[in-house]
């Protein structure tokens, strides 16, 4: 829905340049756009981390004289200017460091990494259940177009696409927890069963909105040409649909993965928080509300960091499923 | 499939298009109205704690009451207005400010052009959420902060539609030919451009208003949109996990009235878009 009217990539329209020009062109762009991306989350964070030592202070009840103040900030290097600090902060940051959490007193970069792999690992199981969701259904909805099964269909991705994540989280946590009994209600490890929940209520969300294009997708796949001839032909439909069909919605998917990575990764704090997940989203809605800068500022800039790659990298290769866009045609 | 079914069901299908959307306007401006009078509506005041804490669904509290004794049903209604004015406000502002920076930008070129196309794609290199707890998290939690949060996050993508729009619109004859009569820069782009690209960005915007309610209610949820005591659908069913076993109306009211807002305004969102274009119809 977001790309309907602004297509992100502006390599669709080259191609014959050259695949090994736009890599790099685009790994040129990455870096400049990693450049502000840091700069940008570093000048945020500073802009409120003057006030941390006051917040740190009144926490703990203790009326500081100026002096107490500056010697805080010196400690946390808040006295020096500010390209200074970036340039040392930047310094640090390619050596992993990313400054101590002012609320436990603890390195943030460890911490954060130690979190890291159970918030991959719930985007990964959610996105997996997306695929499964979405394309069977929408290949079904499409043949079946304007039945019943298709009214069901676009109903229920009608229903999921309106209902706000924590919602669901909260619904499905009633029905398979309190009502049936199935699955924990609070996920304490990072186990198949626990996981199955908050990753659930992300691919509602997602294959809700994924299931329309699909659908479309098939609908318009089915009208061209090549099916008829093929069927001509007597290649069975089924050949067809599964052949041809498919990889058609490979690619859509795959753009509206790209397209949605972004409420994806953010996602993952709502569900993190309710389900309980031991993620970085839950890490860093914990941070906020204590006004924990350092942490704050390693998760937005490292989802910054993972998105932008993430883009690259679906952009790359939906070039290399997709022969039209290689070649320049365009998909429209 | 002859040639002359088509027209005829091209025919009768158009109109009905434009009726579903007329009468989904007109039940819009109805909701909008009863909910700018709403605290007539509601049973009881939403902010008195005056009652049973927890009670179940009955005659008296059709929602129930919440963990403070307060009537859920009026705290709804009144959420259900916050949540409702606040994002289309959101939408509003940030529909017209995206939208003007589009259009000037694509209209002049030139360096304000690819700055504000960097900045744009600065934005967009934060997972939306994420920036808007960045943004929270720099100014703190409330409503009007919240609103921030997510405009900052979504006025680019008025911006690139507007500016493409405008470029588009730029290489027709019939802009050559309203320069050609001698149009100053604010009648070209207030006369010609701007009613030409309303209907894309209109349709945005309709299809935006659901999405930025469930967000802005997502960081209500998470403490960092409206403060209680303000009664928001979100905020209210941030302590919900923990009530969830025994209590469950007291998450499941608010849910269901955030859903059907939602799903209200989606409806809409897509009949304004089956209306400007009538080939992308869910359909088809």
């Amino acid at each position: 829905m977001r790309g309907m009217f602004s297509r992100r990539g502006d390599g669709r329209r080259r191609g014959a340049a050259g695949m090994k020009g736009y890599v790099l062109r685009r790994l040129a762009q990455l870096v400049l756009i990693l450049f502000v991306i840091t700069f940008l989350s570093f000048g945020m964070m500073r802009l409120a981390g003057s006030d941390a030592v006051l917040q740190k202070m009144e926490r703990t009840g203790i009326a500081a004289s100026q002096q107490v103040i500056d010697a805080a900030r010196a400690e946390l290097g808040l006295d020096k200017p500010f390209l200074a600090q970036y340039v040392s902060w930047l310094g640090g940051l390619l050596h992993g460091d990313m400054g101590v959490s002012y609320v436990t007193g603890r390195q943030v970069f460890p911490t954060f990494t130690a979190k890291l792999p159970a918030t991959l690992l719930l985007t990964a199981v959610s996105i997996l259940l997306t695929v499964v969701i979405s394309i069977p259904l929408g290949i079904l909805a499409a043949v079946r177009q304007n039945r019943l099964t298709d009214r069901l269909i676009r109903a229920a991705s009608f229903f999921g696409s309106s209902m706000p994540g924590f919602f669901v989280a909260f619904l499905l946590m009633y029905l398979f927890s309190v009502r049936l009994g199935w699955l924990p209600v609070l996920s304490r490890s990072a186990s198949l069963q626990s996981v199955l929940l908050p990753a659930l209520t992300l691919a509602i969300a997602m294959s809700s909105r994924y299931l329309r294009q699909v659908r479309a997708t098939v609908l318009d796949e089915l009208s061209r040409d090549y099916v008829t001839g093929a069927a001509a032909r007597g290649v069975k439909f089924s050949v067809t649909l599964w052949k041809s069909v498919l990889r058609a919605c490979l690619v859509t998917v795959l753009t509206l993965l790209t397209l949605s990575i972004g409420s994806l990764l953010g996602g993952t704090a709502i569900v993190e928080s309710i389900f309980l997940w031991d993620g970085v989203g839950r890490l860093a809605v914990d941070a906020i509300s204590m006004r924990d800068y350092p942490m704050i500022q390693a998760y937005v800039m490292w989802m910054a960091v993972i998105y932008v790659c993430i883009n690259l990298i679906t952009d790359l290769s939906y070039r290399f499923l997709d022969p039209r866009i290689r070649l320049g045609g365009g998909r429209e | 499939m002859t040639g002359s079914v088509t027209v005829r069901r091209q025919k009768v299908r158009r109109p009905r298009r434009r009726y579903k959307l007329a009468c989904l306007l007109m039940l819009a401006a109805a909701l909008l109205l009863a909910l700018l009078f709403i605290e007539r509506l509601c049973p009881y005041d939403p902010n008195a704690q005056v009652f049973a804490a927890l009670e179940p669904p009955s005659a008296a509290h059709p929602a129930g009451t919440d963990r403070l004794g307060r009537d859920l049903l009026s705290r709804i209604l009144i959420g259900l207005r916050t949540s409702v004015l606040s994002s289309l406000a959101l939408v509003v502002v940030t529909a017209a400010a995206g939208s003007a920076a589009g259009v000037l930008s694509g209209y002049f070129g030139g360096l304000a052009d690819s700055l504000l196309m960097r900045i744009a794609d600065v934005c967009l290199a934060f997972p939306g959420l994420v920036l808007g707890l960045a943004v929270a998290a720099l100014l703190g939690g409330g409503l009007h902060n919240a609103m921030l949060a997510l405009a900052v996050v979504s006025w680019p993508k008025y911006a690139r539609v507007a500016r493409s729009q405008t470029l588009a619109l730029l290489r027709t004859d019939h802009m050559a030919a309203a320069r050609l009569a001698g149009g100053s820069a604010p009648q070209l782009i207030l006369r010609h451009i701007l009613p030409n690209c309303a209907g894309p960005l209109l349709v945005t915007a309709m299809l935006d208003i659901g999405a930025m309610m469930m967000e802005l209610a997502g960081l209500s949820f998470l403490g960092l949109g409206a403060m209680p005591p303000t009664a928001e659908l979100g905020s209210m069913m941030s302590g919900g996990r923990s009530l969830l076993q025994l209590y469950p109306w007291v998450v499941i009211g608010p849910g269901i009235a955030i859903f059907a807002a939602v799903a209200f305004f989606n409806l809409l969102g897509d009949a304004a878009r089956d209306w400007l274009d009538p080939q992308n119809s869910g359909g088809k």
